[in-house]
This record gives structure tokens, C-alpha cells and sequence, in this order.
């Protein structure tokens, strides 16, 4: 205690100097205990902070946006915390071979503004946001789609406004057919840009931006920017995520530590995340409101398989790496606990997670300076890793460079990047020196969406360049399978082969270090790291 | 002192041209791609970036740019935020009345408690209360402002509770004193400090030991006699600060949580929305411009000596 003595000590010097100069705090003593904000009786508060874009389903894929999203719109299906496939528009989504799907919705559903969900709404609203034109950030979650290329051509404008796989058999039904066979579709079908569209979408979609109609638990009411955004609970929902409370207000801080003060005075209900100031304590402030929960995210370090360290590796060398590096003692004392060593590519929360019959993952300095010496060694016995410098990554990345360094002599350096904008260039650029920092979270809970969006030979997110015959073609098979099982399973094979490839180095799993105040209860964590927010109650 | 006026509101044509073409230069040299960076890991179509950029006019030369951004700011024209797609004014609109309420109450603050704080130590100079003020500033200037923040709203909201961590949406004047404070309290130091010692070696000047030779009245020798010579220098500092108030305020509108001019800049330039950017530091060099015209305009006031032709 002896550091918040002497903390106490100074914070008392700087009173007398405020007292001195003839000033306090200010008379606002009996506005202090009251609810600040406004907030309305039966609605609770969370730290969701301004969305990045204007609210439309398939142009959000950041999580202050999403947030938001989720709560006006539903889509066909969504998933429970275990990662299981929960209908909510959809009263069945079935397919024989993987290749056409059969979607029934369940009827009597209404969009807020009192028109009927139909079979239409979800095709005008696909074929919308899969068309070039509309720029929507997540067009190419639709290239499954039979007719993809037609709406959204490489070059060019498009040749046709609707895809040829989307067909609608009467009200309540129609079908997809896919170009290929995609066992898993269904799981994609739950990401939250597969939202339906009432008709007045199209008549000023910039306007629809800025104030949704959905389908969702939650009625839009207002958006304040940059403070606030608040939605009603919908009487006349009809999913099993029905709301609980009578509403959300999503307000924004500039900082987690600011939030985090604000849910200690009453101000706040929910945190998302609780800042590296307060993680040591936020467990005694909280009580029985602190979270601490794992969920389906990694965080890797990805070598640059094109740049002068990495180019023709042999991957003895990486695994060498990797069992040079303590996660066990890095997630414990320079990550707070907030990590999980990871134990495979994938997180336990996906299907088809393994535990691999490898013990690449292990520390071991003696066989890691065995591995590497076996693999040739580092090229100049050095290598570096990029990271973003805004993101709070500086203390991990130093001490998996001590940690490599110690076991193996091998020299390693961060290569800080500004922010965000300026890591993400350097990958797409191909201008990576060593490793660059990985990090993936969910978007649908199964083993694929961790391995092939990675490690795939075409795979728009390897940035890595990671790239291996074997592999796609091991890849293919579990793309080929007719059912989600043999998919799962063939997937499973190609996390074997991993091992023996080391496309990268996975690190450790995330968990999600938020909390709650004593004015809500049953605040729960979905499989995605995101608070479920419908079941949340106020007392 | 017409002519002065008018030249130098004359002179602020090319100040205001050269800074905004300066922070647009910048912003266009900085790495990374604003529209791309929107995408975050995930991976979107080169031909749907060029489109965005096509748009919003960002895939043509800089000088280009410049030119369109001027000739729009002419019209009133603020330009599109990349992300939201809300028009620049707007969002600058929504985050400037709340940092020029902040600075107003901040400026207020270190005027009246730095110049009364100076003038008190000034007057018995090495005296223990003359010590205890150097002592107190230099705790001011030495500690950082997020320390102080942090401190104080520790002490006033979770220890004492008779304020809240944060200020509200629609902040109260109430709500700003503890913020204004912090944001304060750095340059209050140095106007405590700076009236001291100009207040210290006035007091001994032939001028002064004249006018209480003539039996003036003590209030009015200090309050006209030495004041009006001693404040030249804080006058020239509190010119300057004012902008800096209204730019500086990142730290503390972090701290407090108030959506200001600060942390709208720092979002903008972490998610290189250069139009944004621009539009703030624009309005910011005007009001840098016309606090330093009303310095010159004071000292005429101040002293007759110095007075413009």
C-alpha cells in the first residue's frame, strides 16, 4: 500500500494548492449522486463508443458499429455463448449437398416500421450490398453466392443487379445456390452483415444510415454524435434474444480509463474493457460485476515469408522460435492475466479446436536452440517484429524478444509502426521485415474461419504470404465435403499439418477483462468477446 | 492605428495559406491509407478503395487537392469526413463550443488567480510567502497534466464525492471547473511566475518610488502604477496561450471525457481524416492570429510608449 499512500500524499499537496488558489472542486455536491446522463429508468449503459461509418449492416465490420447493428437488426441465425447455432428470423436453414440452401423464415415477422420481413427483403437487401456500386466494405461476404461476379465484376461496372443464386419460392422461403460447396455456410449466414432491409432502405439509403430501421430487439431512437446513441427495446420482437431491458444507451468515451471511472461512480452500467491502469484492481472495485472470460480471438506472430529473413525458412526454425517464447510467465505478469497461451491455431471456442500432438507450443529453451540450429538458423541471427504502437502491444512484444533472446541468443527488436494505418500498409505492401503481429477474431464459430481466411494460399487476410501446395489442397478437401462434420474434420487435418509448416506462431487466446456496475445484472459474453446486451437486466 | 489594424489583418492572409498548405502537406505524407484503414485485418477490393477515393476527390495530386480544398473553404465548404461521410463543419461544430467554453473558463481561471498569486509574492520578494508560491508553481510546471487530472478527480469525485469522474453530455458550467482547472494549472504557473518577478523588479523602479513620494494612495500606485508596467510580459504570454488552450487540450478532454476540439483532432490524425485535421488547425490559426493582434492592440493601451503610428 505503500504506493497509494505517497499517491494520497501528493493528490493532498495539489488540494492545498487548489484551496490556496481560492478554489475547489466546485458546488456540484448534490448533482454528483444522481444519474448524469439522462439515462432512462429500465435502460442500461455501455461504453460503445461513435461507430466508424454510418449504420448499415454491410459496411460495419468494427465493433462500436456492430454493437449497434446488432441490436437494430437480426439476421437468420445467430449463435449462443457455446458457439451453437441459434434460429432467430429463420425457422430452418437446410441444405443436401452443401451447395443449395433452404431458408424458411418464420412468419409473422415485422420490421420496425410495420412492414412484413419476407423472403424478398433478405434478397433485395444481399443483392444491394453485394453490388460494387454500393461500396459496402463487406461485399465479398456474399462471393459464395452463385452470381457474385455479375453484381460485383473485378473491373468494371457490374453486369447484372442480382445474383442468379438467390430465388425466392413464396413469402417466407427462398433458396441460395453457391458457386461451390460450402459445408459451413450456414455459420457465415450469422455475421451480422446478412441482415434483411425494409423497403424504404432504398429510397435514401444515406438517410437510412444515420437513422436504421431493423428487425431487430431494439428500435432506433436517437444518435447524438460522438456521445451517444440510444435504442428501445421492440414490444412486438418475436426472437428468443427478446430484450430484457427497456433499452440501450451506447454512449462513447475518449478513453477506457475515463468509462472505467464512470462505472465506478454509478454513471456507467457495462464496460467492454477495462484499461491497463485499473486491470490490477477492477476485480476488488467490481466484486461480483468483474468479467473475465476467454473468448474465440488469437493473437500470432506471423512471419513475412517474402521478406530477407523469412524467405525460404525452414519451419524447424519457427517452431524453434516458438518454444522459445514463456507465454505461460508473459501472460501472467506483463499481460495482466488477460491472455490464455494458446495451445493450437485455433481457439477453444471454435468447432473443430484440437489440442495439437505437438509440443511446438511449449516452452523449452534447450530444445528450441536445438530446432533452430537443426533449421540453419535466423539469417544474421536477427529478426524483428512489427506491431502498432497505438494499440498497446510495446510491453508484450518486448518481452517475447527477451524471452527468444535469453532462450536462444537469437537477437530480435520491435519494429513500431505510428498506429494502425501505417502497420496495415506496411502488410498489404509487402514491406514487412520479420514477423508482424497477428491478431483474429471470430466471425463465425468454426475451425475454417481461423485457418483458411489465414493461411489459405489466396487468402485475402494472409498477409504473410504464407503459401503451400499441401495445404490448399488439403483445404479443398474440406471444402468439397458434403457435410459440416466431414468439413470440420477435414480442417482438423490441415491444423495437423500446421504444425509442420508454421505458417505462424500462435501466441495466446483473448479474453475479454470487462465488468458491470451494481444497478444491472446477467451481463453475459457471446462466443465473439462482445457483452450480449438483450439479456441484460436492471435492478 | 487604423492602418495598423487593417495591415495586419492583411498579414494574416499569407500566414493562413501557408499553415493550412503546411498541415495538408503533412497529413498527405503520412503514412497509410485512410479509406483502406477503414477495413481494419480484413480485406477489401482495390477497385472499391479507388471508387471511394474517386468520390471524395483523394486520388488526385496534391496540389490539386489543396486548390479544390481551398476553393471549397471559400464557399464554406469544410469538406466529407472519409469514415461517417458527415460534412466536416458539422462535426467541428458539434466539438468547438464546449473547448471554447473550457478555455474561456480555464483563461479566466489563470488570469485572475495567476496574476493575483504573482502580484501577492511579487511584492516581498524572498519572503516565505514568495517562497511558497516558487515552491507551488514549480509543482505546476513540473507535473504533468494527466497526473494532475488523475489526482484530482481521484481526490474530488472517489475520495470526497462531491463531483463526478466525468462531465455529462451536456456539460454544466459546475462540470467544467475541475477540468478548467487542470487545464489551467500549467500556465497559471508560469503567469504566477512571470508577474512575480516583473512585479518584484518594477516595485524598486525611480517611477514607483515617485509616485508614493507624492502621497498617492497605496491601491492606486500598485493597481495603475505598477500593474500597467508590470503585466506587458503576461499580456504577451496569456496572447499565445489562449490558442494553445484551445489546441492543448487533448490530455485533459481525455481525462474528463469531454468530446472538445482535442480529442477531435487526435481521432482525426489517428484515422488520417485530413480534411478534419485541416478544418480544426484552421480555425485554430485564426484564433492564434486574432489573440495576437489583440496583444499588440493591448500593449498600445498598456504602455503609450509602445503605441503604433
Amino acid at each position: 500500500m505503500r504506493g497509494a499512500k505517497s499517491a494520497k500524499w501528493v493528490a493532498g499537496a495539489a488540494v492545498i494548492a487548489l484551496a490556496a488558489t481560492a478554489c475547489g472542486g466546485g458546488d456540484s455536491s448534490d448533482e454528483g449522486k444522481k444519474n448524469t446522463s439522462g439515462q432512462p429508468a429500465g435502460y442500461v449503459s455501455i461504453d460503445v463508443g461513435e461507430p466508424q461509418k454510418p449504420l448499415m449492416p454491410a459496411d460495419t465490420n468494427e465493433s462500436n458499429g456492430s454493437y449497434v447493428i446488432q441490436s437494430l437488426f437480426t439476421q437468420l441465425l445467430d449463435f449462443d455463448d457455446k458457439g451453437e447455432i441459434v434460429l432467430t428470423n429463420a425457422e430452418s436453414v437446410e441444405t443436401e449437398d452443401s451447395q443449395t440452401w433452404t431458408v424458411k423464415l418464420k412468419s409473422g415477422w415485422k420490421f420496425h416500421n410495420g412492414e412484413a420481413v419476407t423472403a424478398q427483403s433478405y434478397i433485395d437487401a444481399w443483392n444491394w450490398y453485394a453490388n460494387v456500386e454500393n461500396k459496402q466494405q463487406n461485399a465479398f461476404w456474399f462471393s459464395d453466392i452463385k452470381g457474385y461476379e455479375d453484381v460485383h465484376p473485378e473491373k468494371g461496372a457490374p453486369k447484372s443487379d442480382k445474383m442468379s443464386g438467390l430465388k425466392a419460392v413464396d413469402d417466407t422461403t427462398f433458396t441460395i445456390e453457391l458457386s461451390n460447396k460450402v459445408p459451413y455456410f450456414n455459420y457465415k449466414l450469422g455475421y451480422a452483415t446478412f441482415a434483411p432491409l425494409p423497403k424504404v432502405f432504398y429510397d435514401d439509403p444515406k438517410a437510412f444510415g444515420q437513422k436504421p430501421i431493423g428487425n431487430g430487439p431494439y428500435t432506433f431512437e436517437k444518435w447524438t454524435h460522438k456521445k451517444l446513441i440510444q435504442v428501445k427495446a421492440w414490444p412486438e420482437y418475436q426472437g428468443p434474444n427478446k430484450a430484457a431491458n427497456k433499452g440501450i444507451q451506447f454512449k462513447n468515451y475518449s478513453t477506457v480509463e475515463a468509462a472505467y471511472s464512470d462505472v465506478i461512480s454509478g454513471n456507467l452500467d457495462m464496460i467492454r474493457q477495462v484499461g491497463p491502469r485499473d486491470l490490477p484492481k477492477y476485480k476488488t472495485d467490481l466484486g461480483d460485476g468483474a468479467i473475465d472470460q476467454p473468448y474465440a480471438a488469437i493473437q500470432s506472430l506471423n512471419p513475412a515469408f517474402y521478406s530477407k529473413t523469412f524467405k525460404d525458412i525452414d519451419p524447424k526454425v519457427l517452431q524453434g522460435l516458438s518454444m522459445a517464447i514463456d507465454r505461460d510467465t508473459i501472460t501472467k505478469t506483463v499481460l495482466n492475466g488477460t491472455r490464455i497461451p494458446a495451445t493450437s491455431f485455433t481457439p477453444p471456442q471454435v468447432k473443430g479446436n484440437q489440442t495439437l500432438d505437438s509440443d511446438i507450443l511449449k516452452y523449452n529453451p534447450a530444445k528450441a536452440k536445438e530446432l533452430i540450429k537443426a533449421g540453419g538458423g535466423v539469417p544474421g541471427n536477427k529478426f524483428s517484429i512489427q506491431y502498432n504502437a497505438d494499440g498497446g502491444h510495446k510491453e508484450w512484444v518486448t518481452a517475447v524478444c527477451e524471452s527468444i533472446r535469453n532462450a536462444t541468443g537469437v537477437d530480435c527488436v520491435g519494429d513500431a509502426k505510428p498506429d494502425f494505418p501505417t502497420d496495415l500498409e506496411a502488410r498489404d505492401n509487402n514491406e514487412v521485415k520479420g514477423f508482424y503481429r497477428g491478431g483474429w477474431v471470430a466471425d463465425y464459430p468454426v475451425n475454417v474461419n481461423f485457418l483458411k481466411e489465414l493461411y489459405h494460399s489466396k487468402a485475402e487476410s494472409n498477409n504473410g504470404r504464407f503459401s503451400d501446395k499441401e495445404i490448399d489442397e488439403l483445404m479443398a478437401k474440406g471444402d468439397k465435403a458434403d457435410s459440416l462434420e466431414e468439413s470440420v474434420a477435414a480442417y482438423q487435418e490441415v491444423e495437423k499439418a500446421l504444425v509442420d509448416k508454421m505458417p505462424a506462431i500462435p501466441l495466446w487466446y483473448y479474453a475479454i477483462n470487462g465488468g458491470h456496475g451494481k444497478n444491472v445484472d446477467n451481463v453475459k459474453v457471446d462466443f465473439h468477446g462482445d457483452l450480449e446486451l438483450t439479456g441484460v437486466t436492471t435492478k | 492605428m487604423g492602418r495598423y489594424v487593417a495591415r495586419r489583418l492583411l498579414q494574416m492572409i499569407p500566414v493562413f495559406i501557408g499553415s493550412t498548405l503546411l498541415v495538408f502537406l503533412m497529413m498527405y505524407a503520412l503514412p497509410g491509407d485512410p479509406v483502406r484503414a477503414l477495413a481494419g485485418e480484413q480485406h477489401v477490393d482495390a477497385t472499391q478503395i479507388a471508387q471511394i477515393k474517386a468520390d471524395l476527390g483523394l486520388d488526385q495530386p496534391i496540389w490539386q487537392q489543396y486548390l479544390n480544398y481551398l476553393g471549397n473553404l471559400f464557399q464554406g465548404d469544410f469538406g466529407t469526413q472519409i469514415g461517417t461521410q458527415r460534412p466536416v463543419a458539422e462535426v467541428i461544430a458539434e466539438a468547438y463550443p464546449i473547448t471554447v467554453r473550457l478555455a474561456i473558463f480555464a483563461f479566466v481561471f489563470t488570469v485572475v488567480a495567476g496574476i493575483s498569486l504573482g502580484i501577492v509574492a511579487g511584492l516581498k520578494a524572498d519572503s516565505l510567502r514568495d517562497r511558497g508560491l516558487l515552491g507551488l508553481t514549480l509543482v505546476l510546471i513540473s507535473m504533468p497534466s494527466f497526473v494532475l487530472g488523475f489526482l484530482v478527480q481521484y481526490f474530488f469525485a472517489f475520495q470526497l464525492g462531491i463531483a463526478k469522474p466525468n462531465v455529462s453530455l451536456e456539460p454544466t458550467n459546475t462540470e467544467l471547473i475541475m477540468p478548467a482547472i487542470v487545464l489551467a494549472s500549467l500556465s497559471l504557473a508560469y503567469v504566477a511566475r512571470l508577474t512575480r518577478t516583473s512585479v518584484a523588479e518594477n516595485i524598486r523602479a525611480d517611477y514607483m518610488r515617485t509616485a508614493i513620494a507624492k502621497g498617492l494612495p497605496r491601491r492606486r500606485v500598485i493597481g495603475v502604477h505598477l500593474m500597467r508596467n508590470s503585466l506587458i510580459p503576461v499580456v504577451t504570454f496569456l496572447g499565445t496561450d489562449i490558442g494553445a488552450l484551445m489546441g492543448g487540450a487533448i490530455v485533459t478532454e481525455g481525462i474528463f471525457n469531454i468530446k472538445g476540439v482535442g480529442s477531435l483532432v487526435f481521432e482525426a490524425l489517428s484515422k488520417r481524416e485530413g480534411a478534419t485535421v485541416v478544418g480544426v488547425v484552421t480555425l485554430l490559426v485564426i484564433v492564434y492570429l486574432v489573440c495576437s493582434l489583440l496583444v499588440d492592440l493591448l500593449y498600445a493601451v498598456l504602455d503609450p510608449r509602445i503605441r503604433y503610428a
